[in-house]
């Protein structure tokens, strides 16, 4: 009951901001010389000590891939292209929530407001997120980084199958960390919420999913020794300007993104350019993958908190039963191929 | 019975004299100290913090005893404390008396700590960790180093518990130097310490966080669960901030650290 009334409220709520969302895609329709000039005239509030205020619930959402399809060659969509290429986006989400099929069986999206039509979505007339390479696409993965990505698969496959054991299985199932928790943020698909709370030489930022929690000192202190690295980095912010400016390093590595070593540096830059959007640039940089740096756009969209716990490992009943339900397997088939040597 | 009860008194008697000198030394230090103020002139809590006593591994008095691990050797004994419960001892009924000793029996079994679950509250400010106090005008986050434990407190859009949580759902409000948290919407399944001490979800904790010199804060806890104890209780220790320059709270992102713990014997080929 409860649950149900939340999401329902969580509807109303989102439902709204879809609203302000598109009548502020209205209002910047189109491409980023206005979108730049209109970054200027805003003037960020402030918080009580004077940073800029980047406080609130937000949300990156969004239908735009993160690089341009094959067959798209333009770099903005008008506002009618934009619409219809959510639209098609959002049936294809669609498909997973069709009842009575195997895609509607780990969760009903729709009933929910998991899929993405359902919430605040940040609009954009992008047609990829990356916006340098100016073809929208992430450079090609250098001979260093296949190497590694090799080393890395044949020393999966050694470990067994992927249900032999728990570390044989994706880190986000095991609820150890999310894809998208980051950073750089990016959207999970669902629940792609965050809080950000700002206090004296301090940037919070909660990641919902699920609850990462990023403090980010903004004193000039130095990064820690090399050894000392986290599966979220270890960020160092300060401010230029009204842009809040992160680089994060000392990563551990095992959440690769997009197939990054440990060494790589991200650095995030935000700039709220309206009462409800927040401007999030970051950029890639890791020799070690890629022959040069690249950078994505994927703004930040004000969204209605507030944020619930994401108790993930506590309830992950997933993981043993999975786990369970292949011994069980392998019980069966070596009982079936008893049977059939007795006969 | 007779020998229980005469125990029980003896330690409300000595903690009743402890806590005689402890309020004498509080009321003559606590009008004297005023925080500095943050810029929305605000108590500043801001800081990282972190408890220095015994009250983790039992809030309750208690003397040192061995590591619950045997291969831990002295690394993890367990060290004496003078206890943190105000009148020495939790009132509990004698039902959750029983089911708190059977905790105790049973606790590299059953404490959600040993899981790397989430903590609950208060058991996540006493931790062996600091945690770190970011206080805005609308929202005071607390943020632990444990687990990644996390609060919200509301400050300004105040509501009720939407659902059960494992930290809770915490209002929050100024009154003169004091930040006071009011906690409810708690499930039943964390623990005060690892001694097997619990609550259930009926469970409504109220916090008072006081600066009493720049580096140190006094907190104090309210406990009320009628289905668990015949009255309210308190507890209160102070809390010390983490004043090296370079501290911060780091990941302790300990799930995969007890996978093997949970899911070993799901494994194919047994270690």
């Amino acid at each position: 009951m409860n649950r149900r009334s939340l999401v329902s409220i969580g509807v109303v709520t989102l439902a709204v901001a879809v609203l302000v969302s598109s009548a502020a895609a209205g209002q910047a329709p189109s491409a980023a010389p206005k979108a730049a000039s209109a970054a200027k005239a805003y003037t960020p509030p402030r918080t009580p000590d004077g940073q800029p205020d980047l406080q609130g619930f937000w949300t990156n959402s969004t239908y735009v891939p993160l690089e341009r399809p094959k067959d798209v060659t333009k770099e903005f969509y008008t506002p009618a292209e934009a619409e219809e290429a959510i639209k098609r986006a959002a049936a294809r989400e669609a498909e997973q929530t069709e009842p009575g099929t195997t895609a509607d069986v780990h969760y009903d999206f729709s009933q929910f407001g998991l899929d993405r039509s359902q919430s605040t979505i940040a609009r954009s007339l992008r047609t990829s997120l990356v916006v340098d390479p100016p073809e929208g696409r992430i450079p090609l993965v250098n001979a260093e980084g296949q190497k590694r990505a090799q080393a890395l698969a044949a020393a999966r496959k050694a470990r067994g199958g992927p249900y032999d054991a728990v570390e044989n299985m994706p880190i986000g199932s095991r609820c150890i960390i999310m894809g998208g928790s980051g950073p750089p943020l990016m959207n999970a698909g669902y629940n792609a919420n965050y809080q950000i709370v700002q206090a004296p030489g301090y940037v919070m930022i909660l990641t919902e999913m699920i609850h990462d929690v990023r403090i980010i000192p903004l004193d000039g202190r130095p990064q820690p020794p090399q050894n000392v690295r986290q599966w979220t980095g270890i960020s160092r912010g300060r401010w230029e300007g009204n842009t809040l400016v992160v680089e994060t390093t000392n990563f551990n590595g095992r959440n690769a993104f997009r197939g990054a070593s440990e060494n790589v540096k991200v650095t995030e830059r935000f700039s709220r350019v309206a009462d409800d959007m927040i401007d999030y640039k970051f950029t890639v940089e890791d020799p070690a993958t890629w022959d040069r740096s690249w950078t994505a756009e994927a703004p930040l969209a004000k969204t209605g908190g507030p944020i619930f716990e994401f108790a993930c490992h506590e309830t992950n009943y997933g993981i043993a039963n999975i786990l369970a339900g292949a011994r069980a397997e392998e019980k069966a088939a070596a009982e079936q191929a008893l049977k059939k040597g007795s006969n | 019975m007779r020998n229980r009860c005469l125990t029980t008194g003896n330690v409300v008697a000595a903690a009743s004299a402890g806590l005689l000198l402890l309020a004498t030394l509080a009321a003559a230090q606590a009008p004297a100290y005023r925080a500095p103020r943050a810029p929305d002139g605000k108590p500043n809590l801001n800081g990282i913090w972190q408890a220095m006593n015994t009250a983790h591994w039992d809030i309750e008095a208690h003397s040192s005893a061995p590591s619950p691990a045997r291969e831990l050797g002295a690394a993890g004994a367990v060290p004496a404390g003078l206890g943190v419960v105000e009148g020495g001892s939790i009132p509990y009924t004698p039902e959750a008396l029983a089911k708190r000793n059977e905790n105790r029996a049973n606790r590299l079994k059953l404490d959600p700590e040993v899981k790397c679950y989430l903590p609950g509250v208060p058991r996540a400010t006493y931790m062996p960790y600091p945690f770190q106090i970011i206080q805005s005008q609308k929202h005071v986050m607390m943020v632990h180093e444990y687990a990644g434990a996390l609060r919200t407190i509301y400050m300004t859009e105040q509501t009720e518990a939407p659902a059960d949580s494992w930290m809770g759902w915490s209002n929050g409000r100024w009154e003169g130097e004091t930040l006071v948290v009011d906690t409810k919407g708690f499930n039943d399944l964390s623990w005060f310490d690892r001694a097997g001490n619990f609550h259930s979800d009926a469970l409504h904790v109220v916090e008072r966080f006081t600066a009493r010199s720049p580096d140190t804060l006094n907190y104090e806890v309210t406990i009320e669960d009628p289905k668990v104890f015949t009255r309210p209780w308190k507890m209160s220790m102070p809390l010390y901030r983490r004043v090296e320059p370079n501290a911060q709270i780091m990941e302790l992102r300990c799930v995969e650290f007890v996978e093997d713990l949970l899911y070993g014997h799901l494994r194919k080929q047994p270690k």
